[in-house]
């Protein structure tokens, strides 16, 4: 019975993003359909930055950067502060170590009963794709393009690949299916929807991955 | 060197305490110790008696079967310290027991088991070695004699030409002609000999046990899962208890939504339940996990108006401000107006922050507890058995010796379940009287432990020392701001003189440091946060002042720090003396040839009648200490077993470094303490603690002091001596958030 | 309700119980297993560590109806070669106090040395590191791991 409900609840908030997004395609004209040919290259690239603006604060928002970190240990929590109990990155696949790995609490699935986050394959991001300091803070917007768009550093993905990776990769998916916290409550979503996430990154990578000029 | 306990046979136990002897229903030999009954005592003058039908309150010590098992029982709660060995090796030593046949059993609560000084059943004040020592010892020797008579009356010998070795008593004659038994085969003959009067204790030469590394008897039990814990306890029908406590202490249930968590699969009943202070709602399952899903379902509503609302940075302010004012004199030496005539040139002013601290023992408070009507069953993990079955009986209408209350294994305490009021226990007797026949054991989950109170509490000391010429402390105005631990209970009039709480001041009025001019004084304020003490007390906080004061100093003078505290150390104080030589010599030579960036930081502390001094090297890794090494001495009189007490030195100097920890405090804003879990209030985890601990013990036959608490005071100022010195600064505000 | 059917010690065991209880109040309220150890609910202590399909997990956070492996507990442990010789080393350096962790402490040592049988201190520090340990016997679980590590050779 509960499960029919929330099935219906997700149903329903799908039907609301969708509508939402096609509103703001509407409104907006960064999410019109592409007529390549008819826009000069500085327009598109104009849009493209615009587009991973947009892509960059969902990248920083806590549900992907604590995971990105520069140090050893991955953060929790929207304050982003150091994970608990000493848990470390461990060796270059970012899984922590024997006895303390990512797995050891971290499931296939969130256990929304015990406020553990879960999803396919839990690990940190490599270091390659550091997307903060070594203070814990975020980088800016034409250093985290710069390590996204660098093919030496992002498992050589293209931009076509960088799409299909937003559209569809698990651990991205999480971001907008983040379960709850240990007292019960659902945990902040990234500044956009999926659908949007999807959305600006097809105007970035069509525009062929911009990136700001960093100071 | 002359043993300064009784190795005479010129000791009885208690006056009003006889020893009985019995056969036990399983045969054998049974030892018991007779409280305030002296028409039945056998001591001395007695007939062979069959055993008590009534089988509670139990009084047996020593339980000789045939065979040649022997229970020995510990009259005191396990949590780690070591007793369930020690106090059996001591009785087993005196009576020449074989140790591979010793049992040890924690005696539930009785007369008998109390402790012999402080008169309760308890553990604390790292009394257990230091006060049934000699108890333990005569038991033993008396229950020799009997064996060793029962021998000389089977081989018509005299006692004396017998001997006992490894359970073996030997009648006289060569190895080939003389004739042996087992204490096996003599416990039933020995029941019926008379209880000696006296018996020979034996000269610490003799000793085959006492002094030599055991390894404890519960070690096997708590490696293979099969040790069980007060929580672990699983009784037929057993239900299982939670309670919402009100968010700011004292609050009161005003309404409770609970039809969600009543309609729980597996929930048996949600009631409003009355606390010490306010009320709170149980819920009581079949299972935990119902419970505690249950719990999270409840919507209530609380009442709290009228209880005041703690907070930590307002208490900060007060007490700086109350540490500004002289309080209740604990301490007035010398000459008042020493501290005028010295300039301010030559004068230090320091004010010192603690917060409050949780215990937090890894096993989550618990009680199980059965009502029968006429009667009750109590299983706890209790560090005070006599407060605590008074309070179950209390409560269910019943007498205490109606309460058969069994101690269980506790996973750790320092102090908590040593609680006066007995709230956890009262709380679970207030539920079992709904479920009349039905056991229910009351978990406080780990949430409830750091949130429930019952804190080291929070402490500002201001210390005013004026210098003389010779570097040393001339003059020192000291005054601490703290709460009360006893105030408005029965412990107050023995333990509050004037005005001051002894458990606040110790380690400052009592210091061993000779100083000519000495004011200390004391204000305990009235805080709507529940307080306790929490493992070596009042030195958690004194010893780090003092210690680190003397450091400051011994800087200022140019001093050596190991030669100042000499210099200032009274003459008499020879326990400290003998340490701060012991571990200069043990240190010499690491602390001679540090590693870059590392520093030494020394300490030294006497409480509970232990000398320990400390000397640790440190340096700073990712903005905290790293403490690479400690190394320790200690001056605790005979040592019974030197395994247990480097164990103890070892866990006791890292469970001292909570007080450093970056989240080491719990703190409360508008009544509402901040941290829940261990993720907010985060003690030494193995990263935290010392890499390396060497413990080093002064040779004594001196009566044995505790060593459970004397460990904890000397560790943080020694790192942060070391600290100082790496960084030039001094670390006044624990805990310690940023070096 | 829902029934799960877990290998336990290398034994199929069948649970009725709602699928978000975690697995650590499975191991010790249905199948009456209680040297796994509640001690903070929140995979802060290790208290509760087992290891399922090898991996040392925080039973205290992994309800039963994500468990997709073969558990083996304290109690079990003892039957592995690497299991064995720690619970040993445990004994040989009287390492415990109140014991109470040291369920999970065993726990983890053995994964511990099953991936890095010569584990350096800073291996040792961080396998062990999310392990408390509040009679605080460091220095001695360091001890018996190293012990544990030469006999295993």
């Amino acid at each position: 019975m509960l499960a029919t409900h929330r099935l219906l609840l997700r149903v329903f908030v799908f039907m609301l993003v969708v509508l939402a997004t096609g509103m703001a395609m509407s409104t907006h004209g960064t999410f019109k359909t592409w007529k390549r040919e008819t826009l000069s290259s500085e327009a598109r690239r104009a849009d493209g930055l615009a587009g991973w603006e947009q892509v960059y604060s969902v990248l920083i928002s806590p549900r992907c950067i604590n995971c990105h970190t520069a140090t050893n240990y991955p953060q929790q929590g929207d304050d982003r502060h150091r994970h608990f109990a000493n848990v470390i990155r461990g060796g270059p696949e970012g899984k922590g170590v024997p006895a303390l790995n990512c797995v050891s609490c971290h499931q296939e699935a969130n256990a929304d009963s015990t406020g553990v986050p879960g999803g396919p394959n839990w690990h940190l991001a490599p270091l390659s794709m550091r997307w903060q300091d070594l203070n814990d803070q975020p980088l800016s917007s034409g250093a985290v393009c710069g390590a996204v768009t660098d093919r030496s550093r992002n498992e050589n993905m293209d931009g076509r690949a960088l799409l299909k990776h937003h559209e569809e990769a698990e651990l991205v998916l999480w971001a907008w299916n983040p379960g709850r916290r240990p007292d019960g409550t659902s945990r902040t979503l990234p500044p956009l929807t999926h659908a949007e996430f999807v959305a600006a990154t097809r105007t970035w990578v069509e525009a062929g991955t911009p990136c700001p000029r960093t100071k | 060197m002359q043993a300064a306990f009784k190795t005479d046979d010129d000791v009885n136990l208690n006056r009003r305490s006889f020893l009985r002897v019995s056969t036990a229903a399983a045969g054998g030999l049974l030892i018991s110790l007779f409280l305030d009954l002296p028409a039945l005592a056998q001591e001395g003058n007695q007939a062979p008696q069959t055993p008590p039908a009534k089988v509670y309150p139990p009084d047996a010590f020593v339980h000789i079967k045939p065979d040649g098992t022997i229970l020995i029982t510990v009259n005191r709660l396990e949590f780690g310290q070591g007793v369930q060995t020690s106090l059996p090796m001591i009785l087993a030593d005196e009576m020449d027991a074989d140790w591979s046949q010793v049992v040890a059993e924690l005696a539930p609560a009785a007369d008998v088991y109390k402790d012999p000084v402080f008169g309760i059943q308890m553990v604390g004040g790292s009394g257990s070695i230091a006060h049934s020592f000699q108890q333990y010892r005569e038991l033993g020797a008396k229950t020799r004699a009997m064996l060793i008579a029962a021998a000389a009356d089977r081989w018509q010998v005299t006692p004396d030409q017998c001997r006992t070795e490894n359970s073996v008593v030997y009648g006289p004659g060569t190895q080939s002609t003389r004739r042996s038994a087992r204490y096996g085969e003599l416990a039933s003959d020995a029941a019926r000999k008379p209880v000696p009067e006296k018996a020979r204790l034996k000269n610490p030469s003799e000793f085959r046990l006492i002094g030599k590394r055991v390894r404890r008897l519960d070690s096997r039990a708590k490696c293979d899962g099969s040790q069980k814990f007060g929580l672990d306890l699983d009784l037929p029908g057993m239900k299982v208890a939670l309670i919402a406590h009100p968010p700011v202490f004292g609050g009161r249930v005003k309404s409770v939504t609970d039809n969600e968590a009543r309609n729980m699969e597996g929930v048996r009943d949600v009631f409003e339940i009355p606390l010490v202070k306010g009320s709170g709602v149980a819920v009581v399952a079949d299972r935990f996990w119902t419970a505690k899903q249950a719990r999270d379902r409840l919507k209530i509503d609380w009442d709290l108006s009228g209880v005041e609302y703690a907070d930590s940075s307002q208490l900060r302010t007060r007490y700086k401000e109350l540490a500004r004012t002289t309080g209740n004199v604990a301490v007035a030496r010398g000459n008042d107006k020493a501290m005028a005539a010295i300039t301010p040139a030559n004068k230090i002013a320091a004010e010192y922050e603690f917060p409050y601290l949780a215990h937090t023992p890894m096993e989550p408070l618990n009680a199980t507890i059965r009502f029968d009507g006429d009667a009750a069953e109590a299983w706890v993990p209790s560090q005070f058995q006599t407060m605590d079955q008074m309070v179950i009986a209390q409560v269910l209408g019943l007498k205490p010796e109606q309460v058969t209350f069994h101690t269980e294994f506790a996973g750790g305490g320092f102090g908590r379940r040593a609680v006066i009021d007995s709230h956890v226990p009262r709380e679970a007797a207030v539920i079992a009287k709904r479920f009349r026949g039905t056991p229910v054991k009351l978990v406080w989950t780990r949430e409830d432990d750091v949130q429930g109170g019952y804190y080291r509490p929070m402490h500002a000391h201001r210390v005013e020392i004026g210098i003389g010429p010779d570097g040393l402390p001339a003059a020192w105005r000291h005054v601490i701001v703290g709460q009360s631990l006893v105030v408005g209970t029965p412990f107050a009039a023995m333990m509050i003189k004037n005005g001051v709480d002894g458990t606040t001041v110790e380690g400052v009025e009592d210091t061993s440091y000779n100083i000519p001019n000495f004011h200390v004084s004391a204000h305990h304020p009235t805080v709507n946060v529940p307080v306790l003490w929490w493992r070596s007390v009042g030195n958690t906080h004194t010893a780090f002042v003092m210690e680190t004061l003397i450091d400051e100093l011994a800087t200022r003078a140019k001093i050596d720090a190991i030669a100042y505290r000499r210099k200032l150390l009274k003459p008499d104080a020879k326990k400290l003396r003998s340490v701060l030589d012991l571990m200069d010599e043990k240190s010499a030579a690491w602390r001679n040839k540090l590693p870059k960036g590392h520093a030494v930081g020394i300490s030294c502390h006497q409480c509970f009648g232990t000398a320990v001094a400390c000397a640790v090297d440190v340096s700073i890794e990712n903005k905290r200490p790293k403490i690479h090494r400690a190394t320790i001495a200690v001056a605790c009189g005979l040592a019974v077993n030197p395994l247990t007490i480097e164990s103890q030195f070892q866990g006791g100097i890292a469970f001292g470094v909570t007080q450093l920890m970056a989240k080491g405090a719990i703190t409360l804003k508008d009544g509402r303490v901040e941290q829940r879990n261990f993720d907010g209030y985060t003690p030494p985890y193995i990263v935290d603690a010392p890499v390396m601990v060497d413990v080093h013990i002064v040779p004594s036959t001196d009566t044995p002091t505790g060593c459970g608490e004397p460990p904890v005071p000397v560790i943080s100022p020694a790192v942060v001596n070391a600290l100082a010195k790496l960084t030039g600064k001094r670390y006044r505000s624990l805990p310690l958030m940023t070096i | 309700m829902a029934t799960y059917r877990l290998t336990v010690n290398g034994q199929r065991k069948e649970v009725d119980v709602d699928p978000s209880t975690p697995l650590l109040w499975v191991l010790r309220e249905e199948l009456k297993m209680t040297g796994t150890k509640y001690g903070c609910g929140i995979s802060a202590c290790g208290a509760c560590t087992v290891h399922v399909a090898g991996v040392a997990t925080r039973s205290c956070v992994v309800p039963v109806s994500l468990i997709g492996g073969p558990i083996v507990t304290i109690e079990g442990i003892g039957t592995d070669p690497v299991g064995r010789v720690v619970q040993d080393a445990w004994v040989e350096k009287d390492v415990v106090q109140c014991g109470y962790c040291q369920s999970g402490q065993i726990m983890s040592a053995v994964a511990l040395l099953k991936a890095t049988p010569k584990p350096t201190d800073t291996n040792i520090e961080e396998s062990m590191g999310g392990n408390l340990c509040r009679c605080a016997v460091y220095v001695r679980i360091r001890e018996a791991i190293k012990s544990a590590s030469q006999q295993l050779k």
